[in-house]
């Protein structure tokens, strides 16, 4: 993907690295559009090459359209929402290329969660309360892996938790008795339960402690050594994206301004969105930056 | 010297759960003084009793024991004296989303507490608040002032906010994770906005927040806090640069650094490789 007049800012640093690499999930010319009165065009022309075990930060302030645009490449859009044009292409390991797209019904559901998971934002809510956890690993289990025995299914779950570090003791806890940490741990053992291609996480850490937060990460991170899946990481938090990603896009009003390697938005960031971005982030040990306490500048009322 | 000051405060609040009921200690004994000029930032992560602080400062909550003083006079906790004592302390609340009415303009919002406190009445009230309004930055005056609150970003409400606190005249603002609900980009000028206020009204702020950087570089002094208790103190660099005590360390440990991008990857597989 080189900078064109139109695409998305990066440098020959990105060409360069993205060079050798087999694409996973390619999206191109994605369009997704609300039909809301007046109509909002959330995600316009946006072409995304997500590679075999990369890790892809999508960056972007709230109602920029990364979540509707994660939403639109697992075919996850709910009316109003609706993808209006662009191909999604997935790569399979086994070499076959699903158009994601045009998948209806049972295909759609045997490609959901097998090829590409989900971790949503606000693990907090997104455990059904009244449930236990074995349940609801169960469920996915049950619904893609129906030759499994029941003996099979817990075995694989109490294997699940134990991979993410949460005890298998907590297999007949409901999500009140687990910590916020814990059911974000718990959310992503349920996304590694069919061992999926590419994880799209969702703000997987926003809600949390610092502390926690870098616990589920390193969890993360640790996972996708061993099981070698890409990952989609949507957050606001660039700082943090830094420190993980192999690659960065950000996002502003629905269209993808830059991408590059992670070591060039941090040193050679060249759209001046992202420029901003970065500013936000006053440095926890660097120098005092220029921005505290003259203000004026930043001080504007937007 | 007029300042704000908390001596030993401790909060317990009662749990129950079915027939037994236990006491858990939110904030155990926490003592600073604010002074008018200055910002201390007061960290920590959810749980470790922060928020409980502030809202014992803002007399929202009745501390178990200990004392709040201002101007070295225990403060009034009804009536006339708590009026009083509002004049001067304010708040500022986490989510401008919840803590302004969607059914009244800014105008409003800002005339109540102009009113309340017996700052400005009648023809007065116009022009007091269009001057706060302009103190914010929300400028022109008269366009914010016929908003209400859905026509405006989360940084703008935020704002509104900060003129209502500063409305009765305060002295002191207790400014509650003012930020952590805005967008990213617009963090840093609400932040500016409350230095600037600090710095040229001789404002005292209590600054609670999470975030460890914003707290070094918008405030002089910092306290951690952990599950009640303040366990470091001193001045803003040197919490943040040479943290003493093991909580701090782990905070800080934890904290994203942009500049260690590929570090957590190669240290998460130099350890796989090790096991």
């Amino acid at each position: 993907m080189t900078a064109t007049a139109t695409g998305p800012l990066s440098s020959a640093a990105h060409d360069a690295y993205t060079a050798g690499l087999a694409p996973v999930l390619t999206a191109r010319d994605v369009s997704i559009e609300y039909e809301v009165d007046p109509p909002v065009q959330a995600v316009k022309d946006v072409s995304l090459t997500l590679h075999r075990g990369e890790i892809l930060g999508l960056a972007g302030e709230s109602g920029c359209g990364k979540t509707t645009l994660a939403y639109g490449l697992d075919r996850l859009l709910k009316p109003p929402a609706i993808l209006r044009s662009g191909e999604v292409t997935f790569h399979d390991a086994s070499g076959v290329d699903i158009d994601v797209v045009g998948l209806r019904g049972d295909a759609l559901r045997a490609f959901r969660w097998d090829k590409v998971s989900m971790v949503f934002q606000g693990a907090m809510n997104s455990l059904n309360p009244v449930i236990s956890v074995r349940k609801q690993l169960g469920d996915v289990l049950t619904t893609h892996r129906p030759q499994m025995g029941r003996k099979e299914r817990d075995a694989r779950s109490a294997e699940l938790l134990e991979l993410v570090g949460v005890d298998p003791a907590r297999l007949d806890s409901f999500a009140h008795e687990l910590s916020g940490g814990m059911r974000q741990r718990v959310m992503i053992a349920m996304a590694l339960a069919l061992g999926p291609q590419v994880m799209i996480m969702d703000e997987p850490t926003t809600a949390l402690d610092v502390v926690v937060q870098r616990g589920i990460l390193r969890e993360i991170m640790r996972l996708r050594e061993r099981f070698d899946f890409a990952v989609v990481f949507i957050t606001h938090d660039l700082p943090l994206l830094l420190e993980i990603s192999d690659r960065i896009a950000v996002m502003r009003e629905g269209e993808i301004v830059e991408i590059d390697t992670a070591e060039s938005i941090y040193s050679r960031a060249q759209h001046p969105y992202t420029r901003q971005l970065l500013a936000s982030f006053p440095s926890l040990t660097g120098d005092r930056g220029s921005f505290v306490r003259t203000g004026a500048e930043q001080e504007g009322a937007s | 010297m007029s300042c704000l000051e908390v001596r030993n405060l401790v909060k317990d609040f009662k749990i129950r759960s079915g027939l037994r009921s236990s006491t858990l200690r939110a904030v155990n004994d926490v003592s600073f003084t604010l002074e008018p000029g200055r910002t201390i930032a007061l960290v920590g992560e959810s749980g470790s009793g922060k928020s409980t602080v502030a809202k014992m400062i803002s007399q929202l909550e009745t501390p178990t024991s200990g004392e709040i003083l201002l101007d070295d006079a225990p403060v009034g906790r009804r009536g006339r004296a708590l009026t009083d004592y509002r004049h001067q302390v304010q708040m500022v609340f986490q989510d401008p989303f919840a803590s302004l009415n969607p059914y009244h303009t800014v105008a409003h919002h800002l005339e109540r507490p102009l009113q309340l406190h017996g700052v400005a009445s009648g023809a007065e009230l116009e022009p007091a608040v269009h001057g706060l309004l302009e103190r914010v930055n929300l400028t022109p005056a008269e366009t914010y002032a016929a908003k209400r609150p859905h026509e405006m970003s989360g940084g703008q409400r935020q704002r509104v906010a900060i003129a209502r606190a500063l409305a009765p005249g305060a002295r002191f603002l207790v400014a509650d994770e003012p930020v952590s609900m805005l967008d990213v980009s617009i963090r840093l000028g609400v932040l500016n906005l409350l230095a600037r206020l600090q710095r040229e009204e001789n404002l005292g702020v209590l600054y609670i927040t999470h975030d460890l950087a914003t707290a070094r570089h918008f405030s002089d002094e910092i306290l951690v806090m952990y599950r009640g208790d303040v366990v470091e103190r001193g001045p803003s660099d040197d919490v943040i640069l040479d943290p003493q005590h093991d909580y701090t360390k782990t905070l800080l440990a934890a904290a994203p650094e942009p500049s260690r991008h590929g570090r957590l990857r190669e240290e998460v597989r130099a350890e796989l490789a090790g096991a």
